[in-house]
């Protein structure tokens, strides 16, 4: 049996049953009976599109889903002030996924099954999109993820999962190593988690300052369970240009302490990390002084830029967030700017893709995703407010800006502007290929 | 045919009638619940039956994941082979954690065996390399067939999950109905004596902790089968737990319980979920209330108050 006979062999079983076909001849019955039949066929077609929210609510990825479900929210509300997809408002069906990847895939099921959605969106953290992902494709679900993994453009997934509405880890680290390799130096030691987020960027990292000629020197390994940093430091060369450090999770704070107690106030390497660390975390918390004068990879700068476009500052508002990347409401909350906007975006590529290919329900959810993997240029503007992207239809995943932040009075300020091209590498897939 | 048995044939034939009258989507979830009781019904032959608690069975479970995942992704070991991949290497990581860890009683056996998982859950991580570590990896779907059947359809997944449940619900009835289940409760009730009457209780536990671990082990690969992924998360603490509150709530030392408990629990959860994010609190709610009022266990208590036949 092919994979393209399977989809029709669940639809055969799940129409087949006796109670589905007395109720479908009871209500066919009863409808062809009733007056207004034709009113009833129309407001059918009227009702809202049904799009399945996977969120983070519980578990690690929490922080994150916090501010994924407000920019959801937010997107949703803009899309339907402005007549909604195709005249039909959209509905947001929001189920928690826990941060698990066992649970999401459930999730994903009961989106599709239960709640009749439309397509599922919005998963973070790779491992539950991994978790998710078979569910989607063998549902014939559409999955727009927003986890910037490299797991959707490495061809491991499937054709019903795409990426985009955010860059993928492999594209922003390959997009750092020009300007590192020219202005902070060439000789690197990497501090990284020992899971696969830590090792995707060791070794994409490896490879993109290699072609600059730039050379990893170190690679320090910390075991996700350890709490304790200092024993590591010994082990970065004399001779270390550049520290690359992703550390993410509770441990950063103790991290970031521990290291500035190591150099003290001497001379110090260059110090490079990804804001993945600090996202939803203040840079003035007391602890992280040792930071100051460092830099940052950013998906979208946390501070308004003083020169910030119409459609930044439009959607800043719009997600409730102020110039100092905290919710307007609690300057305490901060949120989680370099990535939430991947939400924003997806929910944007989707009302195109459905405008494009005139989707009315289910039936149409293949246009769907022709229509998306049609798309190549995406302007910035309201839809687009981190900046310009391509999309490569053939890996499911977007391309674009990244940018680089040093950190100066405890605030985060941009100083490079990767190009969309800094960050492109060769296909690894053609999920075109794919059959449906 | 006893009463015991014709009870435990009937909930098969109510399973299997499911099949063809759930919705969709509790079509699903009843075969996800079936591999997942398998699981909870492996940790009741040593928790329940023997006695032992053990807080490391997510590492029997995870064997039984990766020996199927691993062999499909680098082995090119399709579906069957990989089941029968799984409860060997469910069996044989029991056995020799076994070894080691009947050493100890009691609490300490707890401990011991909590250790040897987070060991087992490190090393996952450590060799990220081959098992992509916490996120990953899932299994290609040409190695998700078994007689040419897709694995993915959900019928045939569903019978497959059946299939896996009912060998295991049924080896469980076995080992309750026989003389080596009744040593195993003598060591539950008072290990020295039993020990005192002549039998070889290391032997006998050691024994359970295998014939647990090749269960555990075949749901694993079956999860892994099954669903089409394999991560680190199922060797996780929280995989060592999840099968005790299962088995707590349904009943321990039942051969229905571990399924009861584990339906429960998905579905409180499913539902919950949906209207807070304190689930689980609800879940707590409902622990306290089942202490309260069913302190065995749902079947547990049942047995005890109204079908002392029940196995």
């Amino acid at each position: 049996m092919s994979s393209t006979t399977a989809p029709q062999a669940q639809k055969v079983r799940s129409a087949i049953t006796r109670r589905t076909a007395l109720k479908g001849l009871a209500g066919g019955a009863a409808l062809a009976a009733a007056p207004g039949f034709v009113p009833y066929i129309q407001a059918q077609s009227s009702a809202p599109l049904k799009l399945g929210f996977q969120v983070h609510r519980t578990g690690i990825g929490a922080a994150y889903g916090r501010w994924y479900d407000r920019v959801t929210t937010a997107a949703a509300a803009l899309i339907n002030e402005e007549g909604g997809i195709n005249g039909r408002m959209i509905e947001i069906v929001t189920e928690d996924d826990g941060t698990d990847p066992k649970r999401g895939a459930e999730v994903v099921e009961k989106l599709a099954s239960q709640h009749g959605c439309d397509l599922a969106f919005g998963t973070l953290f790779s491992h539950v999109v991994m978790g998710s992902s078979p569910r989607a494709g063998e549902l014939k679900l559409p999955y727009f993820v927003v986890s910037e993994g490299h797991h959707v453009a490495s061809g491991k997934l499937n054709r019903y999962t795409l990426q985009p509405g955010i860059t993928d880890v492999k594209s922003q680290v390959r997009a750092m190593a020009p300007w590192v390799s020219q202005n902070l130096g060439k000789k690197v030691t990497m501090i990284f988690p020992d899971y696969a987020f830590g090792h995707d960027h060791r070794d994409f990292f490896s490879e993109a300052i290699a072609a600059q000629g730039g050379e990893v020197i170190e690679k320090i390994a910390i075991p996700p369970t350890e709490s304790s940093f200092t024993r590591y430091f010994p082990r970065i060369p004399r001779d270390t240009e550049v520290i690359y450090h992703v550390m993410v999770g509770p441990g950063v704070l103790t991290f970031v302490k521990e290291l500035g107690e190591f150099y003290g106030s001497g001379a110090r390497p260059q110090i490079f990390g990804f804001i993945d660390s600090l996202e939803a975390v203040d840079i003035a918390t007391p602890g992280l002084e040792f930071l100051e004068g460092t830099y940052f990879w950013e998906g979208m700068p946390r501070y308004a830029p003083a020169d910030a476009p119409e459609y930044e500052t439009f959607y800043r508002e719009r997600v409730g967030v102020d110039a100092n990347g905290a919710s307007v409401s609690d300057s305490k909350d901060i949120s989680t700017y370099a990535h939430m906007f991947g939400c924003w975006e997806t929910l944007h590529v989707i009302k195109a893709g459905m405008e494009a290919a005139g989707y009315q329900g289910p039936d149409d959810r293949v246009k769907l995703i022709e229509a998306v993997e049609a798309m190549t240029t995406m302007p910035a503007g309201r839809a687009h407010p981190q900046g310009d992207k391509v999309f490569n239809g053939k890996t499911h995943q977007v391309f674009g800006h990244q940018y680089i932040s040093q950190v100066a009075d405890a605030k985060l300020s941009v100083v490079h502007t990767a190009s969309i091209e800094d960050g492109m590498y060769p296909d690894e897939t053609d999920y075109t290929a794919q059959p449906f | 045919m006893s009463r015991a048995v014709g009870l435990h044939i009937a909930v098969l034939a109510g399973l299997a009638l499911a099949q063809f009258t759930l919705p969709e989507y509790h079509h699903g979830n009843l075969a996800r619940i079936m591999v997942l009781a398998a699981f909870a019904s492996a940790y009741n032959i040593t928790f329940g039956y023997a006695g032992m608690l053990s807080l490391g069975h997510a590492m029997f479970f995870g064997a039984g994941l990766y020996a199927a995942g691993l062999a499909a992704e680098f082995g090119g070991i399709a579906a069957p082979g990989g089941l029968v991949l799984g409860v060997i290497a469910g069996a044989l990581m029991a056995a020799v954690v076994g070894v080691l860890a009947l050493r100890t009683t009691g609490v300490s056996f707890m401990i011991v065996t909590l250790m040897f998982a987070q060991a087992a859950f490190l090393t996952v991580l450590y060799f990220g390399e081959w098992t992509r570590g916490d996120e990953g990896f899932v299994i290609a779907s040409d190695m998700r067939r078994v007689l040419g059947l897709d694995l993915a359809d959900p019928a045939t997944r569903y019978w497959a999950a059946f299939a896996v449940f009912g060998a295991v619900m049924l080896g469980s009835l076995a080992v309750a109905r026989s003389s080596f289940g009744r040593v195993l409760a003598a060591i539950r009730e008072n290990e020295e004596r039993t020990r005192m009457l002549g039998y070889d209780v290391f032997r006998a536990k050691l024994m359970a902790l295998a014939v647990s671990g090749a269960m555990a082990g075949a749901a694993g690969a079956a999860y892994a089968l099954l669903f089409g992924y394999v991560g680190a998360t199922f060797a996780s603490i929280q995989y060592s737990i999840l099968p005790l509150l299962w088995v707590l709530t349904g009943g321990a030392a039942t051969v229905l319980g571990p399924f009861l408990g584990t339906l429960l629990m998905f579905y409180l959860i499913d539902v919950s979920s949906s209207f807070t994010t304190a689930h689980m609190m609800i879940v707590g709610f409902a622990l306290i209330g089942l202490i309260l009022f069913f302190p065995k266990g749902i079947l547990g208590t049942l047995r005890e108050r109204v079908v002392p036949w029940l196995p």
